[in-house]
């Protein structure tokens, strides 16, 4: 069980982004999607997420058998998905702090949203940004607003730490990070794995891997699956181009 | 007239958080009821009810004089909601003013009650009134706050009692001659708090004043005086709020705030009328040497606002710190501004207005920023900020500066931002829905005025927030 993606064609206005895209995410299992820019990696992330304008044409997607095509995007967030995007937005008026403790109490069912309901979450939010080398300061500032493109990365990796999600997709979260961060970001990646959560890692570069060793890697490009294989796939994307990659598997 | 009704109607499709709080109109008895033409027999009849002195009779009837020579204010727009000969604009509830929550009704006491003001008054408040349509009917103040000397009192009970204060400022700070609706407070005015901290006298806790307005076609007129004697100091709350009504009710309260040499009045006002409210309220305070007066205004409620909380700064060193955040969520329009005017010298103001429109709501800011010849080195700083939630809603900022002093440094500063998909949906990907989403943003809007209150107030805020962004339910 896990996320299971089913020959899905998504549009985005008049645009076919993916198109009959099939892949499985198993729990304890990290799965690389790769791909050049604009192949679709992060629309497929947002199809998972059930973002508004990425209309399934076609296909399925469940989590642990169950269809999350008729569910809102918070509704898949409270099944257990997480989505660290790839430019997180700046949200003016909102805390990190007050985000994260409000994504908190809504998987608690805590109804006032901004009530610190567990001082606990407070402290471990603390030692986490520390760890990770994201300045304390910064859970007290607007959401993104000012950070740096590392900083963002790190309060992607931060929620995703104390969030504990079932299925983590992970969009390019490595990019803008220095070779501590990155480590950091493998380290965690790893963990996840062997406490027998899915990771879904979306990467541009074969970098990353390099610290984290995936157990399945997913060629896209054009919005279609070219290829699919174990570690070694991503050495061969990292060598000969993808461009070269598809035409080994595809023809041309 | 077609366009209220439409408008009510979509009132009665969204939610808020008032009327979650506190449900439909109940009707109340009433003592006495007054309604029809504003002439001078009536106006005499409520000084009568009131057994007021003469010299208060006389400024009532001066004012009405006013408002009928008076023009409609040109910036006063949808007011034809209503007719005002056919609002009640006096209503003396049958229930006597009390000291204990327990000798009230229950169906009042359980306004309250939804409000939370008697926890609130037990933790913090060194004092508490409440009016309930157009009269006090809840009066308490702490002990070791009337051995210092410092007066809360119905101001009913203070014209009589303390003619002489309250003459010195009453309709002083803000004159009725100002405009149409100012010269209508002074005739009809009723209910309200009298405030006076004695020199050198520091209140530490807040002293509040709740205002609810309990049925349809009312209109309220309450009127408060907060003054602070030399080197005094006291923070003033005035809360507002109505259940759903069938009719819109019109609210045109006034405050004067007065801070002698070396004192310090704050303001707080948290505005939380029903949809069925248009709301004018007339602010102004007077600064003198090296005083200082804080307005803070938290503007949730309401069909329609109309508040310029406004600081004379009088005396040399005087000073003002003037913030206002305002919510307009659906079919509402907000028109609020900060005015400071520059008299004394090395006066400062700050003004921050933030706004958040919402499914069609209008918000605008009208502020004045006037420094005087001879008010050297005079500093004012403005911030507007506005939040637009979606294509239906607006928001508008129309600063003005008169600046006839040199040495003086004006300046002011503009930024509006929409609330985007993606924003919107990076909120919800972390497991938060659209509604909260847009709460959440507005609570931290409104984090300038959190700042600013009590921890209890801070936590009601919350919630009426959260209230307002919920999902449509049992209501509506």
């Amino acid at each position: 069980m896990g996320l299971e993606v089913e020959n899905l064609t998504v549009r985005v206005r008049d645009k076919l982004v993916l198109k009959k895209v099939s892949l499985r995410v198993d729990y304890g299992a990290i799965h690389v999607v790769m791909g050049p820019n604009g192949s679709g990696k992060s629309s497929l992330a947002y199809a998972i997420m059930g973002r508004e304008g990425y209309e399934v044409v076609e296909g399925d997607i469940r989590l642990d058998g169950e269809s999350l095509l008729g569910l809102e995007t918070h509704e898949r967030a409270l099944k257990g998905i997480y989505l660290g995007m790839q430019d997180p937005p700046a949200v003016p008026g909102v805390r990190l702090s007050t985000l994260i403790i409000a994504a908190i109490n809504k998987r608690r069912g805590v109804e006032e949203l901004t009530k610190i309901s567990d001082p606990r979450v407070v402290k471990s939010m603390q030692k986490i940004a520390s760890e990770i080398g994201l300045a304390t300061e910064l859970l007290q500032r607007e959401v993104n607003m000012g950070f740096s493109g590392g900083e963002r990365k790190r309060g992607e990796l931060l929620q995703a730490m104390i969030l504990e999600p079932k299925v983590a997709i992970l969009d390019e979260p490595d990019s803008g990070l220095d070779i501590d961060g990155i480590r950091k970001v493998a380290s965690y990646i790893d963990s996840l794995r062997s406490r027998g959560r899915a990771v879904m890692l979306i990467t541009h570069y074969a970098r990353l891997l390099q610290f984290v060793k995936p157990d399945v890697v997913t060629v896209l490009i054009d919005g279609e699956v070219v290829a699919r294989g174990g570690p070694e796939l991503a050495f061969e994307v990292e060598e000969l181009g993808y461009e070269a990659v598809r035409r080994k598997y595809k023809g041309s | 007239m077609g366009k209220p009704v439409e408008l009510r109607e979509e009132i009665f499709r969204s939610t808020e958080a008032a009327v979650e709080l506190l449900g439909y109109e109940k009707p109340f008895k009433a003592q006495v009821e007054i309604r029809g033409k504003i002439t001078r027999d009536v106006i005499e009849e409520i000084s009568r009810i009131k057994k007021e002195p003469e010299w208060m009779t006389r400024l009532r009837l001066k004012s009405l004089e006013f408002f009928y020579k008076l023009p409609m204010p040109k910036w006063v727009k949808g007011i034809e909601a209503i007719d005002l000969e056919e609002l009640v604009f006096y209503v003396k509830p049958e229930v006597e003013r009390v000291k204990d929550w327990d000798d009230l009704p229950p169906e009042l006491r359980e306004y309250y009650d939804r409000l939370g003001l008697p926890e609130i008054e037990k933790k913090l408040l060194a004092g508490l009134t409440t009016v309930f349509e157009s009269e006090t009917i809840y009066a308490k103040v702490k002990k070791h706050l009337e051995e210092k000397g410092v007066i809360v009192m119905p101001i009913e009970e203070a014209v009589i009692k303390y003619p002489d204060l309250v003459k010195r400022y009453f309709l002083r700070v803000f004159p009725f001659t100002e405009h149409k609706f100012a010269a209508l407070h002074g005739a009809l005015w009723s209910g309200g708090v009298f405030v006076y901290v004695p020199p050198g006298v520091k209140v530490r806790e807040p002293i509040e004043s709740f205002f609810l307005i309990g049925r349809s076609a009312e209109g309220q007129f309450e009127h408060s005086l907060i003054v602070a004697d030399e080197g005094a100091e006291v923070t003033w709350i005035e809360g507002c709020s109505a259940p759903r009504l069938s009719r819109f009710s019109f609210h045109d309260g006034m405050v004067e705030a007065y801070a002698h040499r070396n004192a310090f009045v704050k303001i707080v006002t948290i505005q939380n009328w029903s949809r069925d409210v248009i709301n004018f309220n007339n602010k102004r305070g007077i600064a003198e040497d090296n005083a200082r007066v804080d307005w803070v205004e938290g503007s949730i409620g309401s069909k329609m606002t109309y508040v310029y909380p406004s600081t004379i700064l009088k005396g040399d060193y005087s000073s003002t710190r003037n913030t206002v955040i305002q919510l307009a969520k659906g079919p509402v329009l907000k028109d609020t501004g900060s005015k400071a005017i520059h008299v004394g010298r090395m006066t400062k103001s700050k003004i921050i207005n933030k706004s958040v429109s919402v499914d069609g709501g209008v918000n605008t800011y009208r502020g004045i920023i006037r420094v005087v010849k001879g008010a050297k080195y005079a500093m004012s700083n403005v911030e507007c900020e506005a939040m637009i939630f979606d294509e239906k809603s607006q928001a508008f900022t129309y600063p003005h500066n008169q600046v006839d002093e040199p040495t003086a440094t004006v300046s002011h500063e503009a930024r509006t931002g929409r609330l985007s998909e993606a924003q919107l949906f990076y909120l919800q990907s972390r497991g938060i829905e659209e509604d909260e989403a847009k709460s959440l943003i507005v609570l931290g809007f409104l984090d300038e005025i959190m700042v600013e209150l009590p921890f209890e107030y801070v936590n009601v805020l919350a919630k009426v927030i959260q209230l307002e962004f919920k999902k449509l339910g049992g209501y509506g």
